[in-house]
């Protein structure tokens, strides 16, 4: 018996050190690939670098220590309408693109699944967009959008879609839902091929009707994979920076996101306040994923978990 | 599922180590102190905005066909200038050594010369005296040379000489005499449109800006440095434009226009008017069915308020990077490029507008560019941009007050005394 439990407590302890050893390359890359950018980012972020010059004319360099200044600059100076314009870009964005694309994805995924001629020709085509790279895809874009483009003249009307406006907004809109409806349509398509097919036949044998099956049956079933393509594209979508960049330009205040803002500090050489915002947009993330898995279940590790159990 | 999560993690996590490996590289080299003398020759880099007309690719060509072990390779940077600094500021902030000649905008030399992304060059070895002064002011910051003017710019007014000679018009003087000539022009030709230039929300929009405010006898910044944007002369030159706007003499779509899209409107005959800079000479006469107004088009000098207008003082400067290798031969590729064989070559090649005097007087070369007498005129009564270490952040600001007024969305008082405040803070 004593025997035994050490044995096992040796076995135990032994399989411990083996799998701190196995996992530890896993945690070094973890700390170098996640833990040290953000902690160089919130250094950065309460410094500010120095604008005053020397005598002869040079910019004396080294940033100052400030403490919490840049963050207080955000919210009380005069950046704070520029700050919350923006926040209200990124959220509004992200709510309504990833409403569409939710909807389009299944709707796409659907049809990948039921094509039955042509079935690879569907699913190539489908992916397209996904598959160009954004800044290319914001060219082509902006293209179609120019005052002269496809979409004035198909419309009839002259619409000028990168100027300032509700019609920057939609353009935006229009092209992010282009390019990753595809995506969401890809996931729930995986979510979609691992439901057996006996609960269609039994459910028909039922008398279920199609609508009902999709509501009862495939739905429930691909809710795993559908929340797990939300929580992606809201997180990508609350990053948004390359399409209104390219599609519309920069400072321009319709479609500015938290991205934009931070990136035009850093380019205007203000690394600090930079970051600060950064810092900001990094929390709005992590606690909008946290309330995603907290209240929707999106557990993406459970679901692959409780699945290879059975 | 598990094994998609696994395979979306494994691609993040390596985009993430791909861009700190970039990061990490740059940094890397941040130990090395720039230094200042010019020595060390091999090969260079040359980064530079889009080559628009080959002649740059040709007069490397040339250089490196005679210089086997000093060659020079062109980086093209894009076509928006902001998007060119911004290139050349991140590559100094890494004080990486991939750009060795930086292509300047006359504007940035005060930034990237008090930050030392740029050292300074031998004045002596340059026959300034033979340049067009106001294009060599550009090239110092503090009364010292860092870079070297290799093309100026001013704004020239592009007309339909066809159209105007139709109507019995003239080349306008003046705003309101542009105006009275498009209507003149309008009762045969209904669709054109009267007048445009760079209105975009970028560094175009600075220059369009300060043009009207100098063409109205105004001063964004005066000769102390000092903001002096709140006058009722600057007013009067952006309410030219705002009302050009509103009342349709310049079209709606104008306001999206940078250089390109504005070239290609008066080249398919879209615009009475067009204030442009010289590069756009040869490429509206191309007669391979690129341009519809090839032969029908002159230029004029800018309109203004009441007599001549003046124009924005533009161009291009080859600076030398602090962080670049083999600076002697960067040099001697610089005064390769100023040189008169090369500066000519360009002005055949682009028409855009050299910086030695000697060519503006060039018989040969005025009668096949009549205007170049005019050009010199409108470059030697050019005003500069502000010259700020900020420049950026000016710019900014008067991007902003500019297509706030433009767009309506603010009055030109208002804007006008908005820019005032924030130039006053940022020139202190």
């Amino acid at each position: 018996m004593t025997a035994v439990a050490r044995r096992a407590r040796g076995a135990t302890s032994g399989a411990g050190r083996l799998a701190a050893a196995l996992l530890s390359p896993t945690f070094v890359v973890l700390g170098l690939v996640v833990g040290y950018p953000l902690v160089a980012a919130l250094r950065e972020s309460v410094f500010r670098e120095g604008t005053d010059l020397d005598e002869s004319g040079f910019v004396v360099e080294g940033a100052r220590f400030v403490g919490v200044d840049n963050y207080t600059a955000i919210f009380v100076g005069e950046s704070a309408a520029r700050f919350w314009n923006a926040f209200g870009n990124t959220t509004v964005f992200t709510v309504i693109t990833v409403t569409l694309e939710v909807l389009l994805g299944v709707g796409m995924a659907l049809v990948m699944h039921h094509a039955i001629r042509w079935r690879g020709i569907v699913r190539a085509s489908i992916l397209v967009p996904w598959a160009v790279p954004t800044a290319v895809s914001a060219l082509l874009w902006r293209w179609i959008f120019q005052a002269d483009g496809v979409a004035n003249a198909m419309i009839g009307q002259q619409i000028l879609w990168t100027t300032e406006g509700w019609q920057a907004k939609f353009a935006v809109i229009l092209a992010d839902v282009w390019k990753t409806a595809p995506f969401v349509g890809l996931l729930v398509l995986a979510g979609l091929q691992i439901i057996p097919n006996d609960v269609y036949e039994a459910a028909r044998v039922d008398g279920a009707s199609p609508w009902r099956q999709f509501w009862q049956i495939t739905l429930p079933l691909v809710k795993p994979a559908l929340l797990v393509a939300v929580l992606f594209r809201v997180l990508d979508a609350l990053r948004m920076f390359d399409l209104p960049f390219v599609l519309i330009g920069s400072r321009k205040e319709s479609v500015e996101t938290l991205s934009m803002v931070a990136f035009d500090e850093a380019s205007s050489l203000r690394f600090g306040p930079a970051a600060a915002y950064a810092t900001i947009l990094f929390v709005y993330v992590a606690v909008t994923a946290l309330v995603f898995v907290r209240l929707l279940g999106a557990d993406v590790i459970g679901a692959a978990r409780e699945r290879a159990r059975k | 599922m598990g094994v998609r999560t696994t395979a979306a993690r494994a691609t993040a996590a390596l985009g993430v180590a791909v861009l700190l490996a970039s990061c990490g590289s740059g940094g890397d080299q941040g130990g090395e102190q720039p230094s200042g003398a010019l020595e060390g020759r091999g090969e260079v880099t040359f980064a530079t905005g889009k080559d628009t007309s080959g002649n740059m690719q040709k007069l490397v060509d040339e250089w490196n066909a005679s210089h086997a072990n000093e060659q020079v390779r062109i980086i093209e940077l894009p076509e928006s200038a902001d998007a060119q600094r911004q290139q050349m500021v991140q590559n100094a902030q890494v004080k990486s050594d991939a750009y060795t000649i930086l292509n300047l905008d006359v504007v940035w030399t005060a930034e990237f010369a008090a930050n030392r992304w740029v050292v300074e060059l031998p004045a002596d070895q340059f026959e300034l005296d033979k340049f067009l002064q106001p294009a060599v002011k550009t090239a110092q910051y503090r009364d010292k040379l860092y870079a070297a003017p290799v093309y100026s710019d001013g704004g020239l007014l592009y007309y339909r000489k066809d159209l105007l000679d139709a109507a019995g018009q003239k080349p306008p003087k003046t705003w309101a005499e542009l105006t009275t000539a498009c209507q003149a022009v309008k009762a045969t030709q209904p669709a054109i449109g009267c007048y445009a230039g760079q209105f975009e929300k970028y560094e175009g929009l600075t220059v369009n800006f300060d043009e009207a405010v100098h063409s109205a006898g105004g001063d964004v910044v005066d000769a102390n440095g000092k903001a002096v944007v709140d006058s009722p002369e600057a007013k009067a030159g952006l309410d030219a434009l705002v009302t050009g706007f509103q009342q349709g003499i310049i079209p709606q779509k104008a306001i999206t226009y940078k250089e390109e899209e504005g070239r290609r409107a008066f080249q398919a005959g879209e615009l009475l008017f067009h204030r442009q800079w010289p590069y756009q000479w040869s490429l509206a006469g191309k007669a391979d069915g690129s341009s519809q107004v090839a032969g029908k088009f002159d230029v004029a000098p800018l309109p203004g308020l009441n007599g001549p207008g003046s124009s924005t003082l533009g161009g291009h400067n080859f600076a030398i990077s602090a962080f670049g290798k083999n600076k002697a031969t960067a040099l001697d590729f610089i005064k390769f490029f100023t040189s008169e064989t090369a500066q000519r070559s360009n002005l055949l090649a682009t028409s855009q507008a050299p910086t030695l005097a000697s060519l503006y007087e060039d018989a040969e070369l005025i009668k096949q560019f009549p205007y170049l007498p005019t050009l010199k005129e409108s470059i030697l009564s050019a005003k500069p941009r502000p010259q700020a270490v900020r420049y950026g952040d000016v710019t900014q600001a008067i991007q902003e007050a500019a297509y706030a007024a433009l767009t309506g969305e603010r009055t030109s008082d208002v804007a006008l005394k908005e820019l005032q405040t924030k130039l006053q803070e940022l020139l202190k």
